[in-house]
């Protein structure tokens, strides 16, 4: 890749979910059918960590048992259950750990019984960082939010907390409220290929018809190479139609996301960040409809965001 | 819009062309493909340096019939500030390759037929013009009334008509504050006599240069050659010539032979779609000069690779460290190799095409620059001749036989 900074790679653990049809989970590993030829192919744990070794990536992902959060049932028991008898197996198989952070994924659905005993399990395996799994389906974000508390008050603090799958700027802030480090999430691009740009207001949708005689760029306050040449009307021509309104938006979006993570960073530095997260609020919600769930998490996380709650004069 | 003729070797010639402030280039050149203003997969900070010679583009304004409008690009200043392409040359003309290729049975006397993103469109010069003077492009090709070597001679006569009355129309709609920017279209299509009429007649026009037109739409090389000739003796040596629809190195090099100046192309852009990287040689001084190190003809042919084209796509390049081409110095070539190229086409990432159109784009103008320093050197027909002969080159591997049997026909 000639990439100088750091990578990450994912254990194939995700598509355990999302190819779920296609798959038999057994204590052995995950059994596949090859989206190359069809042919059955087994991921283990030892085979996922192997790869990864090879790879090289600076951080990489345990192979734990995921389950979709809308199960119920002892399937989502039995999912932690061996997610923690896998992490060991990884943890063998790794052969690089001077190299390369093997972090583990807490697992147990929405159930808080379980989430605690797999926290306890990872945190007993002294790993170098901890992520927060199986979440970013279809669960209710109030079950959601619950859930990362409840891992982030878990697991230590001297390492780094990463919650998978979460892209949307305000599921960032809220978990960042709760004591989270690291996310990822296709959105931000993938919006961006069907036309969607992020701006501090929210979404914007550049395939709307009003959007092609708007002069403006796409967020006033942002200072990346799209916003300095180009305006709302340009990129409505080119969305969902040109390769270039792709990369174009794609390039915004990502560099929106690069800022606010600078500034939720910088805020928590300067001692600012509760004034971050309400000037964030009032600018998502200008009329003043925070989510409730939203307004729950911020109770624990302990930021006064009630001024949020007060619709903003135009 | 300032040119000049420096120097020639044989019938090809080096000018000087200045197409706006800050964009001087040196012909023989190439405008770089667009689509809405933009390269296809190049974005703008990539293209500032993708080559020295990475200054002008082509555009067409068939992209600013619906989305963007006219008076969408007016409104934003033109089209320049609109794409953010200010510091670059962009030259207007109506052929879109990627589109279509007009054969111009659909065409009347209301305009020129073409096949759009938003189905079959009748420009006429006034719709045409309306759409140049809001774009301000810093040269526009009039529009012509293109039809393919096969037409009729009836029909092909009226073509010569149509485009002779279409330029005098966008002559007039053309703003007199903005100066003189109109290259005359030259058709004609087969007929050598309907060819030599409307280059004498589009000379007597008041314009800056000539586009020779209804080239690259299928018709035989050969011919090209004579009609290219025939034409080019009717029109004014000291005036710029463009051409499009040619891609080709065979087909550049006999045109630059012709005497023609300004060049635009869909063939980089065609490679890249199709997961290829050009490769051929660029110089005498450069080239393999043991051809044992390079695979042989049938050994390229056989994983979809030629002398000028290295197909991607193929396995073989799946362990290849080396850069796309050895030497090259883009962008691409400076940090990736065959194999991760190769990845990213099997993965479908985009970035795959931005950086093949970036290669493509970069070595295609390193041709130019090979074409243009011949002429400098006098040794353009040399040049010529020696590309030409590698391209017919092929090295036959007997299994039986260990040394390599060279045939040249």
């Amino acid at each position: 890749m000639n990439w100088p900074r750091a990578l990450l790679t994912d254990s194939g653990g995700f598509q355990m979910v999302s190819l779920l049809h296609l798959a038999d989970i057994t204590e052995e590993g995950v059994t596949f059918q090859s989206p190359v030829d069809g042919k059955p192919m087994l991921l283990t744990p030892e085979d996922s960590i192997q790869i990864q070794n090879k790879i090289g990536a600076d951080i990489i992902m345990a192979l734990d048992d995921v389950v979709k959060t809308t199960t119920t049932g002892p399937r989502v028991e039995e999912a932690m259950y061996r997610t923690l008898r896998w992490i060991d197996r990884c943890i063998a198989a790794h052969s690089r750990p001077h190299e390369q952070n093997l972090f583990g994924i807490v697992q147990g659905g929405l159930d808080p019984q379980l989430r605690d005993i797999c926290l306890e399990g990872l945190v007993a395996r002294n790993l170098p960082g901890y992520a927060i799994g199986g979440l970013a389906g279809g669960e209710g974000k109030d079950a959601f939010w619950r859930v990362v508390a409840q891992c982030t008050a878990g697991l230590p603090e001297d390492k780094p907390r990463y919650v998978m799958g979460i892209g949307f700027p305000l599921d960032i802030v809220v978990c960042t409220a709760l004591g989270a480090d690291m996310y990822d999430c296709v959105y931000p691009t993938r919006t961006a290929r069907f036309g969607s740009a992020l701006v501090s207001e929210g979404v914007l949708r550049l395939t709307h018809a009003a959007m092609a005689t708007d002069y403006r760029p796409l967020d006033s306050s942002c200072t990346c190479m799209v916003c300095k040449r180009y305006t709302r009307a340009y990129l409505h021509t080119l969305v969902t139609k040109e390769a270039m309104g792709s990369q174009l938006v794609s390039y915004h979006n990502i560099s929106h996301m690069m800022q606010l993570s600078r500034n939720l960073h910088s805020s928590i530095l300067e001692g600012r960040f509760p004034e971050f997260v309400q000037s964030f609020l009032q600018k998502q919600f200008p009329k003043g409809d925070v989510p409730d769930w939203v307004c729950n998490a911020m109770d624990v996380a302990g930021i006064d965001i009630s001024m949020c709650r007060i619709p903003q004069s135009a | 819009m300032e040119f000049v003729v420096r120097t020639w070797s044989a019938g090809a010639r080096l000018g000087s062309m200045q197409l706006a402030a800050g964009v001087q280039m040196e012909t023989p050149t190439l405008l770089l493909l667009t689509r809405k203003g933009l390269p296809a997969f190049i974005p703008p900070d990539l293209l500032q340096n993708l080559h020295p010679d990475a200054r002008a583009c082509q555009v067409s304004p068939l992209h600013f019939l619906d989305s963007p409008s006219a008076s969408i690009v007016e409104t934003a200043g033109g089209l320049h500030k609109f794409v953010s392409m200010t510091g670059f040359g962009m030259v207007a003309l109506a052929r879109d390759s990627l589109m279509d290729e007009s054969n111009g049975e659909a065409s009347s006397k209301l305009g020129a037929a073409f096949e759009t993103t938003s189905g079959r469109r009748v420009v006429g010069p006034a719709k045409y013009m309306e759409i140049v003077n809001a774009c301000k492009p810093d040269l526009w090709v009039s529009l012509p009334d293109e039809v393919p070597t096969w037409a009729a001679e009836k029909r092909n006569r009226l073509s010569v008509d149509r485009t002779l009355q279409w330029l005098d129309h966008c002559l007039s709609l053309q703003p007199a504050e903005r100066g003189n920017r109109c290259l005359g279209v030259v058709v004609g299509s087969a007929s050598l006599d309907e060819r030599i009429r409307s280059a004498e007649q589009t000379a007597t026009r008041n314009v800056v240069g000539f586009s020779l037109g209804g080239f690259g739409l299928g018709e035989d090389a050969s011919q090209r050659a004579l009609q290219m000739d025939a034409v080019i003796a009717k029109l004014p040596k000291e005036k710029l010539r463009h051409t499009s629809g040619l891609g080709l190195p065979e087909e550049v090099l006999q045109a630059v032979e012709a005497g023609v100046d300004v060049f635009d192309s869909i063939y980089p852009f065609m490679l890249t779609k199709g997961g290829y990287a050009m490769t051929f040689p660029l110089n005498m001084e450069n080239s393999p000069g043991n051809l044992d190190t390079q695979p042989s003809a049938s050994e390229l042919a056989y994983i979809g690779s030629d002398s000028a084209k290295m197909n991607l796509r193929s396995v073989a390049y799946r362990l290849d460290k080396s850069p796309l081409v050895v030497g090259c110095k883009c962008y691409t070539c400076q940090r990736h190799t065959r194999a991760y190229i190769h990845h990213l086409i099997n993965t479908h990432e985009m970035l795959s095409q931005t950086l093949l159109e970036i290669h493509n784009t970069y070595h295609y103008l390193e041709f130019f620059k090979a074409i243009r320093d011949a002429i400098k050197a006098d040794k353009f027909l040399a040049f010529r001749n020696w590309f030409t002969s590698t391209r017919k080159e092929t090295r036959v591997h007997s299994p039986a036989s260990k040394s390599p049997t060279l045939v040249l026909h």
